[in-house]
């Protein structure tokens, strides 16, 4: 396996607080990995850093091959980089159809009209969200508002999927569906880059880890591995667990 | 089959107010022909500003240039000609604003907008003074009222029709997006920046020809006549008045308030501008969302995001 994402000793500096620092790691194709770490640890600005929501201080990021370090977000998604965000971000003012068409309008080979929205309704489908098209976003669930930025994010088609705390939020019955579908998606030979406190998905999900703490990586390797790895347990737990 | 219906009655009122010109006199040909000019300014005011969110007081600086082009070239190049060559510098001022003030925020973009029409005023006072030596132009054109009448109309047809026809096209679409999650939009892939000055500069040709058509009206034209900042704000409060995301919003603003204003000013000369102050506050006050906004949400029909419900956008430019 090749690396599809390779990030090169990146760090990201907010005036004095440095957020990464000096980070690398390898995501292949087709793999599911997690980005862990305790709050604070700088994983989300790093996810902000591949979509090019923010621009790294220095350090390189390329996506097979090809640098897409401090590119603008429009131009990382032409290339293949589709994510959700950490706090659910849906469009309200239009139906659930309609925000998945939009991203079908905007990908490299942009869909558009009738088959625009034949398409939508296969992804929303896809995403558990069968026949519920016409519905206004703002009165779905929380679950079902995942479900719908889910499908959005795979309308773009991406090489790459980041996936910030997609579990985050749910019901213990919610977070078993949850998994399922991001299972799904690994089967489907998906690459996955997913930040999750949710250590039942990660166990689940993912066969390899990178930790990180106070923004440096400080653990990458297998998952059943890294999280018996003592120095992961005393920056997640403290002192006196490990 | 509700599409074909609304163009047809689009299409009859268009006919009935073509033939207009024959049945009244002067002073109503007058009227029409600044209520025209009106609906136009205030549709293409809503065509950026209301789908985009950013205020602008730049409408006059665009109407203005419109003008004074037909003013210097109108004895030199053939009518249409000016007109095409104002639109071109229309579209040249907007691009270049645009590139240098979209990436301002909020309450910064409607500073710089007013900022930009005084220093296009300014310029022009300047250069007429101290380079031509003269402060004002003559316009002599063999233009009768009904021909500025027809031409304004065609363009306010074609104002509405161009809203109507973006707001189905993947350039509305983008335009929602970005009014209802700019992230969210750059992540699927829009360019924000673009599709901002694609708009603005649409808008402003717009601005520019309702100056250049409606110039040979005035046969006298100044740049404190052209440049007067009262253009961009009635036609922001007509388009707010009417409701300046919806496609009718601006023109059934801008018909009642033209009205108003024009008796206003006829009928008290001296509180004039009091008096209009005041109208401003009633209407932000009680239509915060314009008539066809107020009228929808009396009848409880769910409406996509309003202009005035996100007005200023204080947060990090796009990149």
């Amino acid at each position: 396996m090749s690396a599809l994402l390779e990030v090169r000793n990146v760090t990201k500096r907010f005036g004095g607080l440095t957020a990464v620092n000096d980070l690398s790691f390898d995501v292949s194709e087709g793999e599911v990995l997690a980005l862990l770490g305790p709050n604070g640890s700088g994983k989300t600005t790093m996810m902000n850093m591949i979509s090019g929501a923010l621009k790294s201080s220095s350090g390189d990021i390329n996506l097979a091959g090809a640098p897409i370090t401090g590119l603008p977000p429009h131009r990382i998604a032409a290339k293949g980089v589709a994510r959700t965000f950490q706090l659910v971000k849906i469009l309200p003012s239009l139906d659930v159809r309609e925000n998945v068409v939009a991203a079908l309008a905007f990908r490299h080979d942009a869909l558009w009209g009738k088959t625009a929205q034949d398409e939508a309704d296969r992804l929303l489908a896809h995403a558990g969200l069968e026949s519920r098209g016409s519905e206004m976003v703002e009165n779905l669930t929380y679950i079902d508002q995942k479900r719908v930025e889910l499908a959005r994010a795979l309308a773009a088609q991406p090489r790459l999927l980041l996936l910030d705390e997609w579990l985050a939020g749910l019901n213990p019955t919610e977070l078993h569906i949850g998994i399922e579908l991001i299972a799904m998606l690994r089967k489907s030979g998906m690459t996955i880059l997913l930040v999750e406190h949710v250590m039942e998905a990660v166990r689940a999900l993912c066969s390899r880890c990178v930790v990180m703490n106070a923004g440096s990586k400080i653990a990458d390797g297998e998952t059943h591995a890294v999280l018996a790895d003592p120095e992961v347990i005393r920056a997640y737990l403290g002192e006196a667990h490990a | 089959m509700k599409t074909a219906l609304g163009f047809l009655v689009a299409l009859t009122v268009l006919t009935a107010l073509a033939f207009a010109p024959l049945f009244v006199g002067p002073y109503q040909l007058g009227l029409l022909i600044g209520l025209t000019g009106y609906v136009t300014l205030a549709s293409a005011w809503a065509l950026f500003s209301g789908r985009t969110g950013y205020v602008s007081l730049a409408t006059v600086a665009f109407f203005g240039i419109g003008a004074y082009t037909v003013a210097v070239l109108s004895e030199t190049m053939p009518y249409p000609l000016v007109l095409l060559v104002a639109a071109a510098i229309g579209l040249c001022v907007a691009l270049l604003v645009g590139l240098a003030t979209l990436r301002l925020a909020g309450v910064y973009f409607v500073i710089f907008s007013f900022g930009l029409a005084e220093l296009v005023r300014q310029l022009v006072t300047w250069f007429e003074t101290s380079v031509n030596g003269t402060l004002g132009r003559y316009i002599f054109l063999p233009l009768e009222a009904e021909h500025i009448y027809w031409q304004l109309l065609a363009l306010a047809a074609l104002t509405l029709l161009l809203t109507w026809w973006i707001q189905r096209t993947r350039l509305g679409l983008a335009l929602k997006v970005i009014a209802d999650d700019e992230t969210v939009a750059s992540h699927i892939g829009i360019n924000i920046a673009w599709t901002k000055i694609a708009l603005f500069t649409l808008s402003a040709i717009i601005m520019t020809l309702v100056g250049a058509i409606q110039a040979p009206r005035w046969t006298y034209v100044e740049p404190a006549i052209v440049f007067s900042p009262t253009v961009s704000f009635l036609t922001l409060i007509m388009a707010l008045f009417g409701g300046a995301s919806r496609l009718w919003g601006p023109a059934l603003g801008a018909i009642p308030l033209f009205l108003l204003f024009e008796w206003l000013s006829a009928s008290f000369p001296n509180h004039y501008s009091i008096l209009l102050g005041l109208l401003f506050i009633i209407i932000v006050f009680l239509l915060p969302r314009g008539v066809v906004g107020f009228i929808e949400d009396k009848f409880q029909r769910k409406s996509p995001a309003d202009l005035v419900e996100k007005p200023a956008r204080v947060k990090e430019a796009d990149q």
